[in-house]
């Protein structure tokens, strides 16, 4: 079984957030780059079907070359391969098309990636690689199990969840509780340095959308603290003040 | 032209974050709005959507399309926009809204703006704002495509209820069998519970709680208040709650008028879950807790003395 897991190179979840450039560009000062959390979980049970299933992973990132570093903790992690395409992500039909480019060359029979990447939140990846391939997609998916050609998977919903079955192959968006992050040990690292890293040129894509500019949300004003006594208090201001209730 | 909104119902009506999309698509003044609906529907329920504006829903209602299965889903809505001649498609942002606009997207080849927060700026081009960085942040973008598919974030964007239950037409769909590898094959859903992602009034509950079993004072006064429970990470990690109660960061991100937060310290990847609440009360014993800092309402104090006053104080403004 081939394995794709593609990840997003983006802050560390503590990150603050800024623009420079009159906020045309993200301002990366000071900024912690990480796989992306639900890229994270994705590849975790990747690692653990390697294990189980006798897979082979590779991971793939669409980005510049300061994501390597990133690749790199996926191979620590146990991905046996990374390719980087190399070019910046534009937006997700720029992403989507190049995952698919890569998909089409490698047949895999696992497409894994997150169900959204945490810094344009997008959550459509998986869904137009898939339409691009002809193939299924789920998403966001919670388990995940292979039996045979079968995939056995449990989808979120509001309120609850749905059994999903499919055939391979697929693509599928993942998040919690699918595996638990995995933290690469130092047999791990050593190794990650010399697993092949392979990068290719992006193929062409039409313009979709075009960043104009970004904005920070409204300062927030001060909290107002009620006394523990006087709970009564709370209420009034909800309802008078905030016109909440 | 005209534009198309995918809708959703849950329990027999409408959902709300969908009649905030019709109401959205009213407002962008491009043509007729017309509402699809797919799967089982009480025409009764779906002539709602004519309140926020729509002038029609269209109705594909073939037995096959009973369960929300994306690729059939993603095709019956791609025919529906090419039929009507859509030039925009307007959809609420939700588990089963972005995995089939993605796909849209593919079929129509359409740009595709999630998370959108306003009306677009038709000045120069075709501008959307979107929420980005997990609510820390907007971007404007301008969508280059003829074809347009924007889902919108929930409670952002103003409901029209001024309109009038408008005609629900059935919409016979092309039944593409290839969509149906995907095999849905059970179902499991809280019945009669608010959604959270859908929630006006949300409470929510962390590691401060102590224990599932102390859950019931929370429930209480989700009661009282007509809202929907919540927790943090740990809380789901620990099975303390069900998985899709997880707010933040890593699991679902809130919009709603009130949130209350019990017993969480408001580590940044929960605020990030819930920063686009109108308003946010918090109740915490330590008065250095994070989560003040990002609150508009703070009661320092024991959650166990001071929420059970709370439902009550509640239920007596309600009396
Ligand atoms: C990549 C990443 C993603 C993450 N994603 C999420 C996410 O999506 N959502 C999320 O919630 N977390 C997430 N986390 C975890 C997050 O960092 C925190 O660990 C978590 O939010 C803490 O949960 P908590 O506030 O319930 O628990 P704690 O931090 O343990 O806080 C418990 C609070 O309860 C208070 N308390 C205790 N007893 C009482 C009492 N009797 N009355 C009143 N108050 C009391 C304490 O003062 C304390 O402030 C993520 C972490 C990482 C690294």
């Amino acid at each position: 079984m081939k394995i794709l897991v593609c990840i997003s190179h983006v802050p560390d979840t503590t990150s603050k957030i800024a623009f420079t450039d009159n906020n045309t560009k993200f301002d990366t000062s000071g900024v912690q780059f990480v796989i992306g959390p639900y890229d994270d979980y994705a590849l975790a049970r990747a690692v653990e079907l390697k294990a189980s299933h006798g897979a082979s992973v590779t991971v793939l990132n669409v980005g510049e070359a300061s994501t390597e570093p990133t690749i790199r903790k996926a191979l620590a992690i146990g991905a046996d391969e990374a390719i980087r395409v190399n070019a910046f992500p534009s937006d997700s039909h720029f992403v989507a098309s190049q995952i698919a480019e890569v998909a089409k060359q490698g047949s895999y029979d696992l497409i894994l990636m997150g169900r959204e990447s945490i810094d344009f939140n997008g959550g459509m990846v998986h869904g137009m690689v898939a339409e691009m391939l002809g193939m299924p997609s789920v998403s966001p998916v919670m388990r995940l199990d292979i039996e045979g050609d079968l995939a056995k998977m449990s989808r979120e919903i509001e309120g609850g969840h749905e059994e999903v079955e499919v055939k391979l192959p697929f693509v599928a968006g993942c998040q919690e509780p699918i595996a638990e992050w995995k933290i690469p040990n130092m047999r791990g690292i050593m190794s990650a340095r010399t697993k092949p890293l392979n990068v290719l040129e992006p193929v062409e894509v039409g313009e979709f959308s075009v960043v104009e500019n970004y904005e920070l949300p409204p300062a927030k004003g001060e909290v107002r603290m009620v006394d523990a006594d006087n709970v009564e208090e709370l209420v009034r201001l909800l309802k008078e003040e905030a016109k909440v209730l | 032209m005209s534009v198309l909104v995918f809708i959703e119902s849950s329990e027999g009506e409408i959902r709300k974050s969908s009649l905030e999309a019709v109401s959205y698509a009213a407002a962008l003044d491009r043509g007729e709005v017309i509402a699809l609906a797919i799967g089982e529907a009480e025409e009764s329920a779906l002539a709602k959507a004519g309140i926020s504006g729509a002038s029609r829903v269209l109705h594909a209602k073939d037995e096959q399309l009973k369960e929300d299965n994306i690729m059939a889903y993603a095709s019956v809505v791609a025919e529906a926009m090419e039929k009507e001649n859509a030039e925009i498609l307007v959809l609420a942002k939700s588990s089963l809204g972005d995995a089939v606009a993605s796909r849209v997207a593919i079929k129509s080849n359409a740009a595709l703006a999630s998370n959108v927060v306003e009306l677009p700026d038709f000045s120069a081009g075709f501008k959307v704002k979107r929420g980005i960085y997990t609510g820390k942040a907007f971007v404007n973008v301008d969508l280059k495509a003829e074809k347009k598919i924007l889902a919108i974030k929930k409670n952002a964007v103003p409901l029209k209820e001024d309109g009038a239950p408008c005609a629900v037409d059935a919409f016979a769909s092309t039944v593409n069998e290839a969509d149906f590898a995907l095999k849905i094959t059970g179902v499991e859903k809280a019945e009669g519970e608010i959604l959270l992602p859908e929630a006006e009034i949300v409470v929510s509950g962390g590691r401060g709680m102590k224990g599932p079993e102390n859950w019931h004072i929370l429930e209480d006064l989700a009661k009282s208040l007509g809202a929907a429970t919540g927790c943090s990470k740990p809380v789901s990690d620990m099975e303390w709650r069900p998985h899709h109660e997880h707010v933040g960061q890593t699991g679902i991100k809130v919009s709603p008028n009130l949130y209350i937060a019990v017993g969480i310290s408001g580590a940044i990847q929960h605020l990030a879950g819930v920063n686009s609440s109108k308003c946010l009360v918090v109740i915490n014993k330590d008065p250095e807790a994070p989560f003040f800092k990002a609150a508009d309402y703070g009661i320092v104090g024991d959650a166990f003395e001071i929420v059970p006053k709370l439902t009550a104080a509640i239920k007596a403004l309600n009396a």
